[in-house]
């Protein structure tokens, strides 16, 4: 072990059933280097950090810290031994101040008197030497998810870690949020911080890392010098093949199949989810919807779901004026993705074919006079199996309970439940509502998802797609607008828009609401 | 050695399960009974006797069960649907009062109607008098989610104190010497027995023909589809439009119309008139039955005459060994804690070592 060799992993490997979540992987952490850990989801980048965290014990291995041995299993000795995490989703209290949120867990319970005072400076100083200013006082739930972040990694280096991992960082800021997460990792390791940086964001690893360790079914494919790698190496050796992404191709947009005049949407407690928003969608065009999340893009969906009454303004599809009501604009033609698929998409006890039919049980295809025609749902569900590929039905067939679908798979089924349309009709579905389509995909799946909503808008049906992840913004949109607190930009072809115009626009500056 | 979740359900645990709980919860009930002073083995023997052992014992348990059944299906129907209707009792009673009302001898007779009319009448109005009493909690649910828990549990008692004023007020037997008991059903309503000097009534057969009625419709209509989604996942039926309040009237409805049965069909074939004690618990009791059989009405039907049987058993045990008859309870109650350990447990497996996991 060299002097500047922190962390070194030796053939970890952890099993969960006859899953191998990690097959002995060796890796090592220098001093002062950002080392990218990328692979699909399911590639064992979350079971390995977790058994670096103690929050797994591994089957076999063992992990050196500082030249020390990791007792397995103890997020405490883990953070004794100065290793900090920073989840994906915080393990903040929102209603506690940074600064009691930086303390929790730091003092037994029983002690009569906290040291607030000491803690405060300690704060004030860590935040002072890594350039990470936030206000102890501030409430957590007043703060941008940016800063929220900011305390997390406070909470980790005020406790002492040098080694810092985070999971999948980028995933909830803006661009501009990415750009001062990435200059704080700059100064850490300037400071001869460590870090572990997971992300599947090929751009991400490529800029902020030196070494990029690629995972793929359990295994350490390859760690290759961030220099001198380009995005298609590591795309092919993260998928252990070839994907060949999808694109647009420009067409003429058709007839107005939605419209929305000065849209307003309540929520329960009477806030403005969405304020007086523009929109048009035409036949055979795509338009995206960026934003961060928790913007209205919720409000959006169920609105074009059938979920949402307007409060104010008007909505109309195909010059309908339409009632707030799921099954209407099921028969209306509209196809609709959830973005949450296992909440909202389907009901995972029940077997794949109720759930192919979910939507339409009602009508006379899947029942006459009470009675499910299970024959017919049955065939149905078997033919929509076997058009998207829907994997993993093959012991059990359309009796396969939903819940146990990856979610690439649990995805198709609701794709292809919602672009089929009725059983036995041809008709491409006139418009498309997409909520995150490819959230927490791999990347094969994203390329399928991708490439069958391409298809559906050829054969001309509208198409309205709401996604944090711009990349995916870029190759799938004709015009792109930006959600910013329930307002909303002019769709602007995606050619007139930089990635920066977007960050300011999802910052809530620059573009605001051309009427 | 660890605890694993297990992919699947192994067939042979699911069978299992449920023979390991009993055999446990006889352990734990064979402890309080030799507390009681008894001899364990001799305890059980009679009290098995008693619940199974002879035509008598089955004809009591039979009648027993048959109320069981109805408020069985009552909870298993409105909790498929997380509905948790625990006013199975109040609309019990409501329903026997309707029954009584439409059925019975006022001022010496009754409505002159052909019994061949007034008795699906007299159904029809036990039904929906237990249908309304949750309608009121089901809409207060889905409208403005006020915990039905509270609510029907609450009317439990307010149920109970009006039919306790009907009693001793409009609905009093004159003729009862004071009890404060309901007026008599036309004996053209009373229900016919099934077995000549015994107490099981063809109550009973209406009983396993709704459990089985139950039972097709949740599987092959599309309401038990739409009571199966929506207990699942709400949130995706009502995206995939599913009127779930409406689903959810449409099960309160039904819970209640079966407690409401099974209360006329108590009055029709056993009691004859109302009185406050006509049910020792059968709403409560249905609870337990309809988690004991997990929810599946053909199951019900066993569970109830498991629990009858324990509980008829148990009256005549205590008479021959001087136990007390709420070893009953315990053994009920006993018996259902330990068939969800069991269910729940059946789920995850206990594995030795680092081998065992990688062979699973």
């Amino acid at each position: 072990m060299t002097p500047d060799t922190v962390l070194r992993l030796y053939g970890i490997t952890k099993r969960f059933g006859s899953l191998v979540a990690n097959n002995a992987i060796s890796l090592d952490l220098g001093r002062g280097e950002v080392l990218a850990l990328l692979g699909e989801n399911g590639a064992g980048k979350s079971t390995l950090v977790s058994i670096l965290f103690g929050h797994y014990v591994a089957d076999e291995g063992s992990i050196e810290v500082f030249g020390q041995p990791l007792p397995p299993g103890q997020p405490k000795a883990a953070l004794g031994m100065g290793i900090g995490m920073v989840h994906q989703h915080f393990t903040l209290a929102d209603n506690l101040s940074v600064l009691d949120n930086v303390m929790l867990g730091t003092e037994p319970l029983w002690w009569p008197s906290s040291r607030r005072a000491e803690a405060r400076a300690k704060l004030v100083e860590t935040g002072q030497r890594f350039g990470l200013g936030v206000d102890p006082d501030a409430r957590i739930a007043d703060l941008s998810v940016g800063e929220r972040q900011r305390v997390e990694i406070l909470k980790a280096l005020v406790r002492g870690a040098r080694i810092l991992i985070l999971d999948e960082p980028t995933a909830v800021l803006t661009p501009a949020e990415v750009e001062s997460l990435f200059g704080t990792l700059r100064q850490l390791i300037a400071q001869g911080l460590s870090v572990i940086f997971i992300s599947h964001k090929l751009d991400e690893v490529l800029r902020v890392s030196q070494r990029i360790a690629i995972l793929r079914g359990g295994k350490l494919i390859a760690v290759l010098p961030a220099e001198g790698a380009d995005k298609a190496l590591l795309a092919e050796t993260m998928v252990g093949r070839q994907v060949q992404m999808p694109t647009r191709r420009p067409r003429a947009p058709g007839a107005t199949v939605c419209s929305l005049r000065d849209a307003t949407v309540l929520s329960a407690d009477g806030r403005k989810l969405l304020d007086g928003i523009d929109l048009e969608l035409h036949a055979g065009e795509i338009v995206a919807i960026a934003g961060v999340a928790g913007n209205g893009q919720q409000a959006l969906a169920e609105l074009l779901f059938g979920q949402h009454a307007l409060r104010s303004g008007r909505l109309q599809l195909q010059g309908q004026t339409m009632p707030a009501r799921p099954r209407d604009w099921v028969c209306a033609g509209v196809a609709r993705i959830p973005e949450d698929r296992h909440a909202v998409g389907v009901v995972g006890d029940l077997p794949v074919w109720e759930n192919a039919m979910l939507e339409r049980y009602a009508m006379p295809v899947f029942s006459r006079a009470g009675i499910v025609r299970r024959a017919a749902a049955q065939a149905h569900a078997r033919q929509l199996i076997q058009r998207f590929d829907v994997r993993g039905t093959d012991a059990q067939g359309v009796q396969t309970p939903t819940r146990a679908l990856s979610g690439g798979n649990m995805q198709k089924l609701i794709l292809g439940r919602a672009l089929v349309g009725d059983p036995g009709s041809d008709k491409p579905p006139t418009l498309i509502v997409a909520d995150q389509p490819t959230w927490g995909l791999d990347i094969g799946a994203v390329a399928y998802v991708h490439q069958q909503l391409l298809d559906a808008c050829a054969r001309g049906a509208a198409m309205l797609l709401i996604s944090e992840d711009l990349d995916e913004i870029f190759a799938l949109a004709d015009r792109i607008a930006v959600l910013h607190d329930g307002r909303l930009s002019a769709a602007r072809p995606t050619a007139e828009w930089t990635l920066a115009d977007i960050g300011m626009a999802m910052a809530g500056s620059g573009a605001e609401h051309a009427h | 050695m660890r605890i694993e979740k297990r992919a699947a359900p192994s067939r042979r645990m699911q069978l299992a399960a449920p023979l390991l709980a009993i055999a446990f919860t006889l352990l734990v009930s064979s402890l309080l009974v030799a507390w009681a002073g008894a001899p364990v083995g001799k305890a059980y023997a009679l009290l098995l006797e008693g619940g199974f052992g002879s035509t008598f014992a089955w004809s009591e348990t039979l009648t027993r069960a048959t109320p069981l059944i109805l408020t069985g299906l009552s909870a298993a129907v409105a909790f498929r649907a997380r509905l948790f209707n625990i006013g199975a009792e109040g609309q019990l009673y409501a329903g026997a009062l309707a029954a009584v009302a439409v059925g019975g001898l006022h001022g010496g007779q009754g409505f002159a109607l052909h019994p061949a009319l007034l008795f699906p009448a007299m159904m029809a109005a036990a039904a929906l008098a237990g249908a309304l009493l949750l309608l009121g909690p089901a809409l207060l649910k889905s409208r403005l989610g006020v915990d039905e828990v509270v609510t029907t549990l609450l009317l439990n008692f307010i149920v109970l104190l009006f039919v306790s004023m009907m009693l001793d007020g409009p609905m009093k037997d004159p003729g009862a010497m004071g009890w404060p008991q309901s007026v008599v059903l036309q004996d053209a309503l009373q229900l016919d027995k099934l077995i000549e000097r015994t107490r099981v009534h063809t109550g009973l057969l209406w009983a396993v023909g709704l459990a089985v009625a139950l039972w097709a419709l949740m599987k092959y209509g599309t309401l038990g589809f739409e009571i199966r989604a929506v207990g699942a996942n709400a949130r995706a039926a009502a995206f995939a439009g599913m009127p779930v309040g409406w689903v959810t009237v449409k099960v309160a409805l039904l819970s209640g119309a079966l407690a409401g049965l099974a209360g006329a069909i108590e009055v029709a074939g056993r009691t004859s008139y109302v009185t406050l004690d006509m049910s020792p618990g059968y709403g409560y009791s249905g609870i337990v039955i309809a988690m004991l059989a997990a929810l599946n009405p053909l199951g019900v039907v066993a569970a109830a005459i498991f629990v009858a049987g324990i509980l008829v058993g148990a009256d005549s045990m205590s008479r021959a060994v001087n136990v007390p008859t709420y070893i009953a309870d315990v053994i009920v109650s006993v018996s259902l804690l330990s068939m969800l350990v069991a269910t729940m447990a059946a789920q995850y497996r206990i594995v030795f070592g680092r081998r065992a996991a990688h062979a699973g």
